[in-house]
This record gives structure tokens, sequence and C-alpha cells, in this order.
């Protein structure tokens, strides 16, 4: 799996966005390219659309809400706006817990 | 227009910005009423255009561009953002001059945005809008650091207030003097910008916004607080089932007194051209085709801004886009993007706008998915029926704290969701569509919807129905008074003279593929007209029953097929409405939308065999419980 962007990976303690739950925060530690998840030609777009909606290796994230059944989608808050992500692509962000 | 004397006067210019950073308000500001909204040649994203004249009697021509993140597309309306901003669009000049509206409120997104598009090395202004808001809840920026950071001229909008756009105005104006030669043929070496450069650009909108001063206020404790209750899986449902339970009691409960009003104007009318004119042919066309006809139809008016208030000021809100993350676990289970719930919502007040805002869904299979259910969303011209029905059959009274008649609506609304999810699971299961599709949807501040724009938008919204009223309801009543005065009755006639007409003809004739499911030859009549538009069909039977009244007039058209219909053909054409195959309108423009004759075909024939079937079970099953 190739690395769209990344920060210091030398930690090994990231795990996927969307393990997380309601109230937690974390920094994004890279946002990874991941076109055999999705079967898809598009998923760097999307990838790279995540990056956009400032996704990017060093950035702060909250969870505000989660939903029923299993925690998705997502309402995540980074860099002062709040995006509603679905497990599927929230799973290419890799994070660091922080709190 | 290539002529050198109006090309030194006229400015091309277009607004980028992000979604929901206010750019159509600033639009608004801008040209006023000047504005055509048309369609990008080939594709059905709207164009919308409009001009002003600046102090200097410089005129501008303002391109309102759909909002993007980047120039990136992922939606048909990013690409065409990208694609007019590079000038690559065919039939659309390249703008001079971009306008890039900045939602101050949410500048590092915006610079980032604002940095993309300065690659094309186009003329720039950035426009700091909703700056009001921002200082109060106690953003800061040196804006003139800003500026010089950044190198473009920035200015500040109030887009909602009247002078709110004078800065810019005074500053294109400046800009537009400096040199129009200036403004030539662009390097056309565009790439998209690579993921490393998206992550450069967001690091070099820190730096900027570090270096302007920038902060940000904490988030606010009682936005928060509402978040958390209005996101919560459980109370975030119960409030939205709450609302959309209001919504419609409003709709029945509020629009009464005006509808009163129009009601006595329209007999008052009929009163007085029955007073001034002699009986005869016109008499008849007047009061038994048109006003009747007519009459019966403005009557919902009231009710359908009543509808349309609500989605209005839940939309300027912010609250739609958390409805739709509340519901992207249905939509998703059956093969739906949360997305797919704005388009679905504007379907209650009409499928045409509600299959147009299909557009803002990436996926193309789930587009057409929604597309097709689109007319399963009960639809404002759904309502007249609906209400003429409900009222004549459905006694007014109360169970528990509600009304009869607003829970049977509710039921009504709640039958046409729920098909609607049945559909889209059989739809999924045929299409057998396995490839993911990303939600990524912004769940924009919470706002205090706007008097002024909720009024534009009503007053926009009454003007497509009066217009519609006015158009092709009139041009019906006119045809269907003709077919029903047509041949007249002969001399020995036992049955009402419209038995005898081309109309009684038709109905009769279709009677006998409807009379199992409960309709009689004057419905039947009555739905021929209604594929053109639904709420005709409630016109047709005011002409209809008018017609084959012996006279009175002056009774209205409830009270009459309360006599006439027994309570199970009410409920059986109830349950063919919900389904009713659409009106020709929809599927011209899911035609259009599809670009191919295909799903239009489909979407009629499946509905037409739900209608069908939903009126025979209601009709049989009523029957049998008498």
């Amino acid at each position: 799996m190739n690395r769209l962007a990344s920060a210091d990976l030398t930690h090994s303690d990231t795990c996927p966005l969307s393990t997380l739950r309601k109230g937690d925060t974390a920094v994004v530690m890279a946002v990874e390219d991941a076109g055999d998840l999705f079967g898809d030609t598009r998923a760097s777009t999307i990838a790279r659309r995540l990056l956009e909606l400032g996704f990017v290796p060093g950035a702060g994230v909250e969870i505000v809400a989660t939903m029923w059944p299993g925690d998705d989608p997502l309402a995540v808050r980074v860099g002062g706006s709040t995006f509603a992500l679905r497990h599927h692509e929230a799973r290419i962000v890799r994070v660091r817990r922080s709190g | 227009m290539d002529d050198v004397s109006t090309r030194s006067r006229e400015l091309r210019i277009a607004l980028v910005g992000l979604p929901n950073c206010g750019k159509t308000a600033l639009f608004n500001r801008l040209t006023g009423s000047r504005q055509k909204v048309a369609n990008y040649p080939g594709v059905t994203v709207e164009r919308k255009e409009g001009s002003f004249t600046g102090p200097s009697r410089r005129r501008y021509r303002v391109l309102d561009l759909p909002g993007t993140y980047s120039l990136n597309p992922t939606t048909l309306d990013e690409a065409i953002t990208r694609d007019v901003a590079l000038g690559r669009l065919a039939g659309e000049a390249q703008p001079e001059l971009i306008v890039l509206v900045a939602d101050a409120t949410h500048l590092a997104l915006s610079l980032r945005l604002i940095l993309d598009v300065q690659r094309l090395g186009l003329p720039m202004i950035v426009a700091l809008n909703m700056s009001d808001i921002a200082r109060r809840r106690g953003f800061a920026i040196d804006r003139d650091r800003l500026a010089q950071e950044i190198g473009v001229p920035v200015v500040e909008t109030v887009a909602v207030a009247s002078a709110g756009a004078e800065q810019l105005i005074d500053q294109l104006e400046r800009a537009a003097a400096l040199a129009p030669e200036a403004i030539r043929e662009l390097p056309q070496d565009w790439t998209d910008p690579t993921a490393t450069e998206v992550a450069a650009s967001h690091a070099r909108a820190r730096q900027i916004l570090d270096a302007a001063g920038y902060r940000e206020p904490l988030r606010s404790r009682l936005v928060a607080t509402a978040d958390r209750l209005v996101m919560h899986p459980l109370a975030g449902m119960v409030i939205l089932a709450g609302l959309l339970f209001l919504v419609f009691q409003a709709v029945f409960s509020w629009a009464a007194v005006p509808m009163d009003w129009i009601d006595a104007g329209v007999g008052a009318l009929g009163q007085f051209i029955s007073g001034t004119l002699a009986d005869g042919l016109l008499k008849s066309l007047l009061i038994d085709g048109v006003l009747a006809g007519l009459g019966s139809v403005v009557v919902f008016l009231p009710q359908i801004l009543v509808l349309f208030l609500f989605i209005l000021a839940l939309e300027d809100s912010g609250y739609l886009p958390r409805a739709a993350y509340l519901l992207d676990r249905v939509m998703g289970s059956v093969g739906l993007s949360g997305r797919a719930f704005i388009p679905l919502l504007s379907s209650f007040a009409c499928a045409i706008p509600g299959i147009m805002a299909t557009r803002t869904i990436p996926n193309l299979r789930d587009r057409i998915a929604t597309i097709m259910i689109a007319p399963l969303m009960t639809c404002s011209a759904r309502l007249p029926v609906y209400a003429l029905l409900i009222a004549a059959f459905i006694p007014a009274r109360s169970v528990g704290w509600f009304n009869l008649q607003g829970l049977v609506l509710f039921a009504l609304y709640f039958a046409g969701i729920i098909s609607a999810l049945i559909v889209a699971w059989v739809m999924k299961r045929m299409t057998g569509g396995t490839t993911y599709r990303p939600l990524m949807l912004e769940l924009p501040d919470y706002q205090w919807p706007n008097l002024r724009n909720l009024a534009y938008g009503l007053w926009e919204r009454a003007q497509i129905f009066l217009a519609r009223v006015g158009g092709i309801i009139l041009a019906l009543m006119i045809v269907l008074w003709f077919l029903s005065s047509f041949p007249g009755a002969p001399a020995d006639a036992t049955q009402p003279p419209i038995y005898y007409s081309f109309a009684g003809m038709i109905g009769r004739a279709l009677e006998v593929v409807f009379a199992p499911i409960g309709f009689n030859w004057q419905i039947s009549i009555a739905l021929v007209p209604g594929m053109a538009a639904r709420e005709v069909a409630v016109g047709a039977l005011g002409t209809v029953y008018a017609m084959s009244d012996t006279g009175d007039l002056a009774s209205t058209l409830g009270p009459v097929i309360a006599q006439s219909w027994s309570l199970a053909t009410a409920l059986s054409l109830l349950a063919w409405y919900v389904f009713a195959p659409q009106c020709l309108s929809t599927l011209a423009i899911v035609k259009r939308e599809t670009n191919s004759w295909r799903y239009p075909l489909i979407m009629a024939g499946y509905l037409f065999a739900l209608a069908y079937l939903a009126a025979f079970i209601t009709y049989r099953v009523a029957l049998a419980l008498g």
C-alpha cells in the first residue's frame, strides 16, 4: 500500500481513523492510496479529496459523533470543519491517538 | 459582442468558492434580479449568470460557478468549475477575472482553494465573505497582511447586508480600469495538483494564516452540545422524525386561513362573472373550465409555500447535511448514498429540482438509483389530490395529540418513502453494483436562516408554481373543458351532458381498465390530464363535476365527491397517487439527465405497475372491511 503523503512514520502505534470512538482525538499520520481496498480506479481520487479536506499529516482530528450500528458513519472535526465519513473512506486515514 | 467598444466596457468575472461559503448570496447581492438561469451546453449543471453596472458605468457579467473544494473535480459540478476557469468548456468564454469567495469563518480550507486557483494565473480578487459573522464570533485576521502574502487584493463582503459588496465593486472597478489588455491568453499547461502538492498547499496556507495573525475562536459549547444531540444516533433520529412530522402538520394547519381566502376570492369572481355575462359558451368556458379548474389548483399555493419555507429554512440552517449523516446508514443499506437525502428531500417539493440535484452524487449508478426513486417522494403536486380526498373523506377529529387528517397525510408520505427504499433495494439487487462510494459530506456550521434569502426562495417557488398554473395547467383546463362540452347531450339524455362528450367516452373506455381498482369514469377522465401535471387531476375533477352537476356551481368539490364516491374508492385513489406514474415533465427531465430513453421508460412502467397494484389491494381490502 503506497502512501500519498505521510509524516514521520517511525512510530508503529498508528491506527485507521475508522477505529476511533466518539470523543477520541488523534493526529493524522498519513493518507493511503488504497486502490486495492476499493477495487476502483477512483480510490486515489478519494484519498486526494481527503487530503484537500484537510486530512493532512499533522492535522488534529476529533470524532464528534458516530452513528449506530458499528460507529458508521463518523462525524470528524478537522481544521475547523466537520465532515461525515463512512468507515470505508475513514480507514485509509492513518492516525495516532492523542488523548 | 466581440467588437472592441463592448469589450473595453464589459468584464467577465466568475465567482469561485467552497460549498456553503455564501457565494450564491453574494451573487444575488451583486446582480439582484438581473439573472439568467440555464444549463451548461450538453450537461445538466445549472449555469447562473447575471450582470451589473459599476459606478464607472462599466458592465460586469458575473458567472456563479458551482462550489468546489479544489480544482480536482470529483463531481460533474466541480468539473464544470474547473473547465470554465481553465477556459476549456466549449461554448463558454474563459472568465477574465476570478472573484474567490472565501468563507471568513473557514479560512483554512478557503485559503487552500485560493492557492489552487492561483495556479491558473488569472487575475483574482479574494472576497472575505461573512466577515461580520466571523468578527462577531471572534475570528481575527490581518487583512492587509493576508493580501500581501497571497499577492492579490482582499476585500470584506457581507452578502446579506445591503452595502455588503461595496468594497468588492470598488476593487473590481480598479482591476478593470488597470488594463484589460493585461488580461490575455493564458498558459494552458494545466495539470491537476498531485497529492504532494495538495499537502504542500495546506502547509503554505497554514504559514500564511500564521503570518497574518489568524485566530479562530474555540468551538462554542452551545454548538457542540447541539451537535451532540442532533447527531446522536437515537436523539437525532427522534428530532428528525419530530421535525418532519411538524412540517406536515404545519402544511395542513398554517395554510388553512389563506386557503379560505383564496376559496372565497375565486367564489366571488365566479359570482361576478356569472352576474355579468349572459348564459352561453363563453360563460361556461370561463366559469366551468378556467375558474373551476384553476381555482382548485391555485388554492394549494399556501400549502406548497409552507412546505418550501421549511425545506429552505432547514437547508440554510445547516441541518440538512446532518440529516443526511443520520440517514446514511439506512440509505447505504439499500444501495444509496447519504447524499441522496438532499435530492430526495427536494423531491418532496417537486421531483424536477430533486432529480436535477442528484448531480452532486459523484457515482453514476448511485445517481441513477436516486433519480429512479425520486418520484416516489410525495411531491407538492400530489398534495392537492391528497388534501382534497383527505378533507372530503377523513374526519377532522383528534387522535391523542394529533389530528387524524394530519396522521393520514403523514402515512401517505411515509408509504412513499418506504416503497422508495424497497425499490432502491431491489434495484441494488438487480444491478449488483459492488464498487464502493464515499460519503465525505461537510457538516457546515449552524446558521440562522436569512429572512431575505428565504423570501427570495419562496418568491421563486411561487412564481414557478403560478407559471405552471398559468401555462400548462390553463391550457389543459381549456382542452378538457372542450372535451367535456362537445358533443352535447342528445335530446333524450338520461345522464349529465358530460357523459356523452369526448371526455366521457375516453373516461368510460378507461373505466374498463380502472374499474377493478374502484375508479369511476369521472376519475378516469381526470387521470388523463393528470399525466401532464398531477395537480391538474384535481382541477379536472372540478371541471368534470361542475359540468355534470345540474348547475349548482357554488358547491365545492369536496362535498360533491364525498357524496358520490365510496370510502374504498377514495382510499384506492390515494394509494394510486402514492405511486402515480409521474407527470410528463418529470419523465422529460429524467430523459435529459440520463441522456437515454431507457430510464424514463422503466420508470413509467414500474410506477404504473406499482400504482395499479397498490390501488387494487387497497380497494379490495377496504371493500372487504366494509
